[in-house]
């Protein structure tokens, strides 16, 4: 009840003018900065960040986080309409999403993830609310195996499980992981696979890659097959709103699923990334249209943005009690709490109850207002569709460059993207999954480093991932997972088997 | 090049002669035409990337600038990518650089070929210290029985070290112990401060040698405890960071038989090649922004050393410094064959 008491008090925070209207424009900055792929919500938030300065704590929190919600949001729509993920965590949402703007349905699509991603930022906050103090003592339990545990549960989860051949995953895979080594090693200092060449220092990032591979790639294929947008045909209803929502509450034990694995990812702090991959991978198996995924499943569309929105929004809670950020954005925020002189820790919800309610109470209000932006624009995003290809994909390459430009400020990114834009196209001519090298890619260094520290703890010993019950678990879930297909397999003649036995 | 060199020229003209024309005050001898790039050579949210845009915040409230600035990461191969673009950029006025001890360790620990003097420098800000954290549940509380628990641990099994980073400070201080008490730790390298700390907490580690402000959160919660400051005297801090102690009352590693000293610059550089009126401009720069309030507030939140340096004696200061690198990292033999 406590908890109430105090959200009432933060939604009086809440009640200047100003705040709601920095909260609108926070939103609205976000969703721009999230549908501009390469400027991601981490680079928006520091480019705004010394803006806010003058502002108090307060208002320029609400701002800087309103930003971030907006950019969740926005990360979807160019991922669905033209294959480009704005954001990091939002490239599971093209697996489904841009199939199903193929076939003329961007506006379910785009419903179902704007509806999707303010699920499980509701489901985050409310856990966020009464929750709190329990939860954030939970991460602490984190160290280097727990971490790795995290990390090999992603992949198996979205593994073991494809139509694709198992070569051919492996061989994606392989290749995103080479791709994640090149820079520096951060457990040794050393530089690995630059070759000598400045360029490569910084090795190949994330976002670059994936707007070439998925961005360009997809404009190479479009342009093979004859200049249209197959979603051409779109049409233009705004009742699509509803008549999704009608469709939504089928889905409730799937979308469960995803909110509790991304505010799990969330609070680790594993992140929105891993989230959204491990919720898409879960929803593929689990699924009564397991099969269809990829093909322009409404539930492939729903359940990574309700893991990515729940992770985005549950971070907050790490930031704040433990200074730890639970993702890029996150990280630039505390920056931002120092220079305003809050100390993140567990003493911020004791000693600044106003801004810790504030908030909190901002997040529930951003993300309903963020809902209502983005839903009264799904008729006009839908629309961008009905415009000539010719027209739009030179607009969609120059927004890509500059993308990926921006992610370093490097002009060699730019060659980079276009090179990843032939890999992609390459890809999907020769039918090798893409899904599989982009995980590795983006997991990769972070799966190496925390399997190494844990080597390092337990000088050489892999009984470490068994040494307590936690890490233990989530390794054991891991394998399960890994090789579902084949205990599937067995528990089907084993039940088939008794079948028989019965009918004897 | 020619040509953007004649633009610049035709620019600064006009700004001298705007200048001349509008503002009562003296004129300066330079004054930066266009956006001045701050480059951090590390990642958004490090200690360094605070330092940048607090200080960019500073220049942008107290209109210090008539131009703006632009803070930009690059943190690629340690901040090697940073470095070496100050490096290509000689002659450029309108490029300064924020620099951390990664300036004298990484291009030790990788090879790249950078060194400090490549760059001119401009001036000290601030020296951020280092302090000897350990969980607040440890049996000791001072750094003696820290270091007979270091003593009869088994060699290489029980005590970890947590730090940023792999051959940067944190590690070279982890070095210096092992050098000064033949202890032997099993350094493990995280990404950032932050997490260090929190891996303290969570037991994972069992010290770590955390800047005040990455740490000072879960000291005043009650969850480390700080056994000593790398530094020759106290901080001067005495206000109360918990309920009865101030940065001040922590003593040095030194009172305690731990006779290291490190602390980490914080200071700005500009590319080869720059004229002696442009150094000038920056360093009158900074001097303002050290003298505003706001910046006060920044260096006691953090607990920084203030020390502040220019000229010849901050060439001194890190002359001495990077010799002072080579050697511990060629005992710890962290530098790249």
């Amino acid at each position: 009840m406590e908890a109430l008491t105090s959200l009432i008090g933060g939604f009086s925070v809440l009640a200047d003018p100003m705040n709601i209207v920095y909260m609108f424009v926070g939103i609205a900055l976000g969703v721009l900065i999230g549908v501009l792929p390469g400027l991601g919500g981490a680079n928006g938030v520091a480019i705004l960040l010394p803006l806010t300065f003058s502002m108090s704590p307060v208002s320029a929190i609400i701002m800087l986080s309103s930003i971030y919600w907006g950019a969740l949001f926005g990360g979807a729509i160019t991922s669905i309409l033209f294959n480009i993920p704005g954001e990091p965590w939002s490239v599971a949402t093209t697996f489904d999403g841009h199939p199903m703007a193929q076939k003329g349905k961007a506006g379910e699509a785009l419903t179902g993830a704007f509806t999707g991603s303010f699920i499980g930022a509701f489901f985050a906050v409310l856990l966020i609310t009464f929750l709190a103090p329990v939860i954030a003592k939970f991460a602490l339990q984190f160290g280097p195996a727990e971490f790795f545990a995290v990390y090999l549960l992603t992949f198996c989860s979205f593994v073991g499980m494809g139509r694709e051949s198992p070569f051919k995953v492996l061989a994606a895979m392989t290749l995103g992981f080479a791709l994640a080594a090149v820079g520096i090693d951060t457990v040794t200092g050393q530089l690995r696979m630059t070759f000598g060449s400045v360029e490569l220092l910084r090795g190949f990032d994330f976002l670059v890659a994936v707007i070439g591979l998925f961005g360009v790639g997809e404009i190479l294929l479009t342009m093979e097959e004859g200049l249209a947008f197959k979603g051409k045909s779109a049409k233009i209803n705004p009742k699509v709103v509803f008549q999704t929502w009608a469709r939504l509450p089928a889905y409730w034990a799937g979308m469960l699923r995803s909110a509790i694995v991304g505010c799990w990812m969330g609070i680790t702090p594993g992140g929105a990334t891993p989230a959204s991959f491990m919720s898409y991978g879960l929803a593929k198996k689990f699924s009564k249209n397991g099969k269809n995924f990829g093909k322009g499943e409404l539930e492939g569309v729903v359940m990574p943005e309700v893991a990515a929105h729940a992770a985005g929004t549950s971070a907050l809670l790490p930031m704040l009690t433990l200074g730890i950020p639970g993702s890029p954005t996150a990280a630039v925020l505390l920056g931002g709490l120092l220079i305003w002189g809050l100390q993140p820790g567990p003493l911020l919800f004791v000693e600044q109850k106003d801004f810790v309610w504030g908030l909190i109470a901002s997040i529930y209000l951003g993300n309903i207002a963020g809902l209502i932006v983005v839903l009264t624009t799904v008729p006009l995003f839908a629309a961008i569709l009905r415009i000539p290809f010719s027209v739009i994909a030179p607009i969609i390459l120059v927004i890509c460059a500059v993308g990926a430009y921006t992610v370093h400020n490097a002009g060699l990114d730019i060659a980079v993207m276009l090179v990843f834009g032939v890999v992609g196209y390459v890809f999907k001519k020769l039918d090798y999954p893409l899904a599989p090298l982009v995980l590795a890619l983006v997991l990769g260094d972070m799966a190496e480093s925390s399997f190494r520290q844990a080597m390092l703890v337990s000088q050489g010993h892999l009984s470490i991932f068994w040494s307590n019950p936690l890490v233990g678990s989530i390794v054991t879930l891991a394998l399960v997972m890994l090789f579902w297909p084949a205990i599937s397999a067995i528990k089907a003649r084993m039940t088939k088997g008794t079948r028989h036995a019965a009918a004897e | 090049m020619r040509l953007a060199l004649a633009n610049s020229v035709k620019q600064f003209a006009a700004v001298l002669a705007a200048a001349a024309a509008l503002s009562p005050l003296p004129a300066l001898a330079w004054e930066p035409a266009k956006n001045v790039e701050f480059i951090v050579p590390a990642g958004t949210g490090g200690g360094a990337d605070q330092m940048a845009r607090v200080i960019q915040g500073i220049i942008q409230k107290n209109n210090l600038m008539t131009q703006s600035m632009v803070v930009i990461n690059k943190s690629g191969g340690a901040g090697a990518e940073g470095f070496l673009d100050m490096k290509g950029s000689a002659g450029n006025p309108h490029k300064i650089i924020i620099s951390l001890s990664n300036i004298f360790t990484t291009p030790l620990a990788t090879g790249v070929p950078f060194k400090w003097d490549d760059l001119t420098p401009v001036s000290m800000l601030a020296l951020d210290e280092f302090v000897l954290w350990v969980n607040a549940k440890a049996p000791y509380s001072d750094v003696k029985g820290y270091l007979e628990a270091l003593k009869t641990a088994a060699p290489g099994g029980e005590f970890k070290m947590g730090g940023t980073g792999s051959k940067q400070e944190d590690q070279i201080i982890t070095a210096a112990i092992e050098q000064k008490t033949g202890a032997k730790f099993i350094y493990v390298p995280y990404k950032g401060g932050g997490d260090v700390a929190a891996q303290l907490v969570g037991g994972h580690v069992t010290s770590s040698v955390n800047n005040p402000i990455e740490a000072v959160s879960q000291w005043r919660a009650g969850e480390l405890k700080p056994l000593c400051v790398f530094d020759d005297k106290r901080l001067a801090y005495k206000t109360s960071v918990t309920a009865d102690k101030s940065w001040g009352d922590i003593p040095t590693c030194k009172e305690g038989g731990l006779d290291i000293e490190y602390l980490m610059l914080r200071g700005i550089f500009m590319a080869p090649k720059v004229t002696k009126e442009q150094v000038d401009y920056y360093v009158d720069l900074f001097k303002r922004v050290r003298a505003t309030k706001d910046w006060a507030d920044f260096m006691e939140k953090g607990a920084f050393n203030t020390s502040a340096l220019t000229g010849e004696e901050y060439k001194a200061w890190l002359g001495k410094a990077a010799d002072t690198h080579r050697t511990l990292m060629e005992k710890a033999g962290f530098i790249a064959k």
